[in-house]
């Protein structure tokens, strides 16, 4: 396994980040430290290896805290090369959740409620990913209510089959959802694990559904 | 302010651990003794935990009682985290948990902090039982409602209340050592040496003439034998040791020894029957990359409050 010195240490074909203000790069390290420490997430790579290159994280998703823990979890040189793509209902309302969506995590958000044919969701993130930028998507759709893992929807099809050479790397999630259920909105402190798979992309010729069940199997796999 | 016995003991213990780690690190480079590696490399990595373990009390001891209590306060939140991860819960028992874990947890060592027995003594096992019991009701799923707030329960008296006694012994005014707590902290090391001491015997004794399983269901390596050597040789630490522990006189250390030896294993049983029926090792494998606080305090957590109680039974000093 790589340590988070190796990565740093890597000669860039690292790409410009937006450069932030200080303020939300310690907000940043702040949050992400609280989010490993309240949801004691406890970070495991599977046949799988941080990195810098471009990649889509795609995850089950349980909880509100999903996407700010799988960030949290990144080493720091990744963390801020990755988006989280969230949804816009959630993230733009209020000050706080506004400004931590869009100068913290600098997420990608979508609006779910209002798709247009021309700004469809896979065109906006993959042009606010470049050709750099890595992110985290949730290809459920919405939280699942039961904490089993549900259907994959067709983004994650459509993202693979545009861009074909980005590494899709499965992420599970494990008892985050107790942490922060589903309609609470102060967490209780258990313990929770992130894994992190090796790899995948769209085979040639692969069908859209055969593709989703593949993937949606790859994150199951993490679960043991 | 140090005294000559708290000397005495620091110099014992550290002359021991050397030795030991001398011993563990020949034996390591020297494989072709024909020990068992594998049993060379446990006893180094106990060893390790030895050292960690007495620096962690030495610093303690150093920043005194206040900072001893919200370390045990620390080791208590983490234990039940593990304990309540491992249960299953549902979603009705949120707001319970929420209150369990930030408030009623902390609320009991500022407590326990302040020297107040006659609060400490009951905030948990009464008010925090009846607030889980109401709050999970308010919440509205009644479903195995007894079994989840019993969980709930279990946790809090177990990880927090129980372990709460330990660092309570730093508030006993121990007679002769007016304004001192030297005593105080020989006293809890005295509890923590025979805690680790009863599970290290336990577990020789039970390799060397473990015959009878005390409940082959539960535990496949603890037995009568284990229970009785262990009993046996901590009695026999605790009466070499009985200098060491100020209130007491030479039976009282050895019924101390005694008594702290068989819940120790109680304790073991208790969380081995747990581990169980929730199909995992220890409580370490449940998230993989945390040490299983609570595997290393269970002994501990059953010991903590009846070493108490002893103290203040056989010496008669007030709480």
């Amino acid at each position: 396994m790589l340590s988070p010195a190796d990565i740093r240490d890597r000669p860039p074909e690292r790409p410009t980040v937006r450069a932030r203000s200080p303020l939300c790069q310690a907000a940043g390290l702040g949050l992400a430290a609280l989010a490993r420490l309240l949801a004691g997430s406890s970070v495991r790579w599977i046949a799988s290896q941080p990195d810098t290159c471009q990649r889509i994280y795609f995850a089950n998703h349980t909880s509100h805290l999903d996407a700010l823990v799988i960030w949290a979890s990144l080493p720091r040189a990744i963390r801020e090369l990755t988006r989280p793509v969230a949804a816009k209902d959630y993230w733009s309302r209020g000050i706080v959740r506004r400004w931590l969506a869009q100068e913290v995590f600098d997420a990608i958000l979508i609006d779910r409620t209002d798709i247009k044919v021309h700004q469809s969701p896979v065109d906006i993130m993959l042009r606010e990913a470049g050709s750099a930028r890595s992110l985290i998507v949730f290809p459920e759709g919405s939280r699942s209510v039961s904490g089993e893992v549900g259907e994959f929807k067709s983004g994650l099809y459509y993202l693979a089959k545009k861009r074909p050479e980005l590494e899709l790397v499965p992420v599970h999630i494990d008892n985050l959802n107790r942490v922060l259920p589903r309609g609470e909105f102060l967490p209780v402190p258990l313990l929770s694990c992130i894994s992190f798979g090796p790899p995948l992309w769209l085979e040639r010729g692969e069908a859209k559904l055969d593709f989703l069940a593949r993937a949606r199997r790859a994150v199951l796999a993490l679960k043991e | 302010m140090t005294d000559n016995r708290t000397i005495a003991l620091v110099a014992g213990v550290l002359a021991l651990l050397t030795a030991a780690t001398a011993v563990g690190q020949f034996l390591r480079r020297h494989p072709d003794r024909g020990l068992d590696p594998a049993a060379v490399g446990t006893f180094n990595s106990r060893l390790r935990g030895w050292w960690i373990l007495c620096t962690v009390l030495a610093a303690a001891y150093w920043l005194g009682t206040t900072a001893t209590v919200v370390l045990f306060g620390f080791v208590s939140f983490w234990a039940l985290r593990e304990f309540i991860t491992l249960t299953p819960t549902r979603k009705g028992d949120h707001r319970a948990l929420f209150w369990v874990f930030f408030a009623f947890t902390p609320l009991h060592y500022v407590l326990v902090g302040l020297d107040r027995y006659d609060v400490f003594s009951v905030f948990l096992p009464v008010y925090a039982t009846l607030f889980v019991l109401a709050r999970v009701a308010f919440a509205g799923d009644y479903k195995r409602f007894l079994e989840r707030t019993a969980k709930i329960q279990a946790g809090l008296v177990v990880c927090v209340y129980c372990l709460s006694f330990a660092p309570a012994l730093l508030q006993l005014q121990l007679p002769g050592s007016e304004g001192n707590s030297d005593g105080n902290f020989r006293l809890l090391f005295f509890l923590i040496l025979l805690v680790q001491f009863a599970d290290c015997m336990q577990y020789v004794w039970s390799r060397m003439l473990g015959q009878h399983l005390v409940a082959p269901t539960v535990s496949s390596n603890r037995t009568w034998e284990g229970l009785l050597g262990s009993a046996t040789s901590t009695s026999l630490l605790a009466a070499a040791l009985w200098w060491a522990a100020p209130p007491f006189q030479l039976w009282q250390a050895t019924l101390a020894g005694f008594v702290v030896a068989v819940m120790g294993f109680a304790g073991g049983m208790t969380m081995s029957a747990i581990k169980r029926d929730r199909g995992v090792k220890d409580y370490g494998t449940l998230v993989v990359g945390h040490g299983g606080v609570l595997d290393r305090v269970d002994s501990m957590c059953f010991a903590a409050p009846v070493f108490y109680h002893i103290t203040l039974l056989v010496t008669g000093i007030k709480p």
